[in-house]
């Protein structure tokens, strides 16, 4: 390989976020709108009111039209990976395509059972199946999304596994450590909790629309209720699975949080940042204050990291650099034990062609020493392991703040729908328009968080992006990059048409 | 009565002539999936290592070069 081709791997990094971003355009909703049509019909069922059963039809038909342009649109990022990642896709794929695989089979079977009586079934079969069979779709739909997202988690925090020098791949040791670990729970319960909460924001738009027109406006108000609730809840679960998410990080990638949280010194009782524009012409090391405006919060970032008002929260500066006092080694450190890790990598490769077991078993003893360190041997110098920490600076606070301004829509949606006032709050309604389209925001915000924060690993401290990808020419990764961006933007378009469309006509639509 | 595998044929059947809005959505999906498997994963997204190599040991062997190579850069 020698010198890696930066053009490819940024074509293939662009290529990638590009057509998972587009992808989880179209996820959420489905995460989210499967549970929401589950609660409506079981209204209906307990009730008796055809009222709920043309509510429930009425979004049914929404969430099938987001299922059908979204399905499959996931697909593209497993050939991705077959192809510009092949090296990752390697020392991975003995892993997670397996149960990749039978996840996907399960849930084709689900979907082509429950989905078809959930469509179908309305006159054909009880009332009973029929409401099994919706809240199967909501349950198979979000544990479709487990795996993928414990194949994330264990990219953050690759536990459970060993490396096998023989294999040139990451083995499955321990299957319940990978499935629980800390990091894929935070994963699944953070993304379905954020996601139930982006199908909340849908309803409340769909619905406030309506009312802002005067149409449907029974129907609205109902909508609004039962969403408003599950908003509420989810609101709550999603803060203490975000919390969670950031104690794992403190602990797991602490220079994601040192990122996201624009940290460069660290320190004891270390303040969050509640507001703060950030200096565009700090680089570490350099001395600069961070912030040209900044509005923090006493000692909030050692209690959400470290749940200690004086834990220490290294920064940028000493996690790149060390810092003895808190007994923190530096990048530089690091990156000379990768370098020996590779070295006797190397050597136990070269002892094993030439027959030399006794070479090959010295070798191996010294690399699983260094083995820990292997991916810091594959950076340059000790700067190459800092993320982005603008983007990540902004992308997680956009996602807070807009989590707040979930908070507060859902508890007055509530309280107005409860006092049934919700139609006369014409003020409010714009905003519960505007709401999906923020909660898109801030889910794609989230990953961005999640995954921007923890460049420049493929996998953390073991593999950077730029060993994960394949030998390829950076033009074709171009040209196919051009040809997703119109394949999903014609999707999209499809999307937005054939939902406003079902929109305008209303329920009698569905 | 007819039998189940006859009932549960017709419920598809029935279902599927009686879609309106469906109908599109379906066409979306197979043209969709004709273009994904058909066009962009035959033509621009063959596996890498599958194609350049037949056994799993010249994988093995080709990652773990690509892996030790000296002079790597990251990023
Ligand atoms: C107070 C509220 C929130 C906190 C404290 C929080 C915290 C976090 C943290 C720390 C991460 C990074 C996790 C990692 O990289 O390991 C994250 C990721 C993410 N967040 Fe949030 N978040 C909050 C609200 C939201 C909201 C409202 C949404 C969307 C509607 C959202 C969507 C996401 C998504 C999709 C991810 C990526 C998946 C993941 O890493 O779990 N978050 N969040």
């Amino acid at each position: 390989m020698g010198e890696i081709d930066l053009a490819l791997v940024n074509w293939s990094r662009a290529q990638f976020a590009l057509t998972a971003m587009y992808h989880w355009l179209f996820v959420p909703l489905t995460l989210g709108l499967s549970f929401l049509c589950a609660f409506f019909e079981t209204i209906y069922v307990k009730t008796g009111n055809e009222e709920w059963k043309h509510l429930t039809k009425f979004w049914m038909t929404l969430f099938g039209i987001n299922f059908a342009i979204g399905v499959a649109t996931g697909i593209i990022l497993e050939f991705e990976f077959g192809t510009n990642w092949s090296n990752y896709s390697w020392m991975v794929g003995d892993i997670f395509g397996a149960p990749l695989a039978v996840e996907g089979i399960v849930a084709f079977f689900l979907e082509a059972t429950f989905f078809a009586v959930m469509f179908f079934g309305w006159d054909r079969v009880s009332k009973g199946f029929h409401l099994f069979s919706t809240w199967m779709v909501a349950v198979g739909s979000n544990l479709s999304a487990l795996w993928i997202l414990v194949a994330n988690g264990w990219m953050q925090y690759p536990t459970g596994m060993a490396f096998n020098p023989d294999t040139v791949r990451f083995e499955m040791q321990n299957f319940w450590e990978v499935l629980f670990s800390p990091v894929a729970i935070a994963k699944f319960t953070h993304t379905t909790s954020t996601s139930f909460l982006v199908a909340v924001m849908f309803v409340f738009a769909v619905s406030s629309y309506y009312l802002i027109k005067r149409r449907h406006v029974e129907m609205a108000k109902r909508s609004i209720l039962v969403a408003s609730v599950f908003g509420l809840i989810s609101f709550v679960y999603a803060g203490l699975t975000g919390d969670e998410s950031a104690y794992n990080n403190a602990r797991i990638q602490p220079m994601k949080l040192a990122a996201y949280e624009g940290l460069y010194e660290g320190k004891r009782g270390a303040d969050l940042v509640a507001f703060g524009v950030m200096n565009p012409d700090k680089t570490v090391g350099d001395g600069q204050d961070p912030f040209l405006v900044e509005v923090a919060i006493p000692k909030g970032l050692s209690l959400l990291g470290k749940r200690q008002f004086d834990a220490f929260i290294p920064g940028v500066n000493d996690l790149v650099y060390g810092n003895a006092e808190e007994n923190i080694v530096g990048y530089d450190q690091k990156i000379e034990r990768g370098k020996q890790a590779i070295a006797d990598l190397s050597a136990y490769k070269d002892a094993q062609k030439a027959g030399d077991a006794g070479a090959a078993e010295i070798a191996l003893a010294q690399f699983k020493e260094n083995q820990e360190f292997l991916g810091f041997g594959y950076l340059q110098k000790p700067e190459d392991g800092i993320p982005p920490v603008q983007t990540s600076y902004y992308s997680f606070h956009i996602m807070v703040y807009l989590a707040v301004f979930f908070g507060l829509l859902c508890l007055a949606y509530l309280v107005y729908g409860i006092k049934d006032t919700i139609e006369e709050k014409r003020w409010l309604l714009p905003f519960g328009v505007i709401s999906f389209f923020l909660a898109m925001i801030a889910s794609q915000a989230g990953w961005v968080v999640a995954e921007v924060g923890r460049q420049p690993w493929a996998i953390q401290n073991m593999l950077p992006v730029g060993v994960a990808t394949s030998n390829l020419a950076a033009g074709n990764v171009m040209t196919t990059f051009w040809m997703f961006a119109i394949l999903f933007t014609l999707l999209l378009l499809a999307e937005i048409k054939i939902m406003l469309n079902q929109i305008k006509k209303g329920p009698e639509g569905a | 009565m007819a039998s189940y595998p006859v009932r549960i044929v017709r419920f598809y059947r029935d279902g599927f002539k009686s879609m309106t809005l469906g109908k599109t959505l379906w066409k979306i999906i197979f043209v969709k999936l004709f273009i994904m498997f058909a066009v962009v994963k035959f033509f621009f997204f063959p596996d890498f290592l599958s194609t350049r190599f037949s056994t799993d040991e010249q994988r093995a062997d080709y990652v773990m070069e690509q892996i030790t190579a000296p002079a790597q850069k990251s990023n």
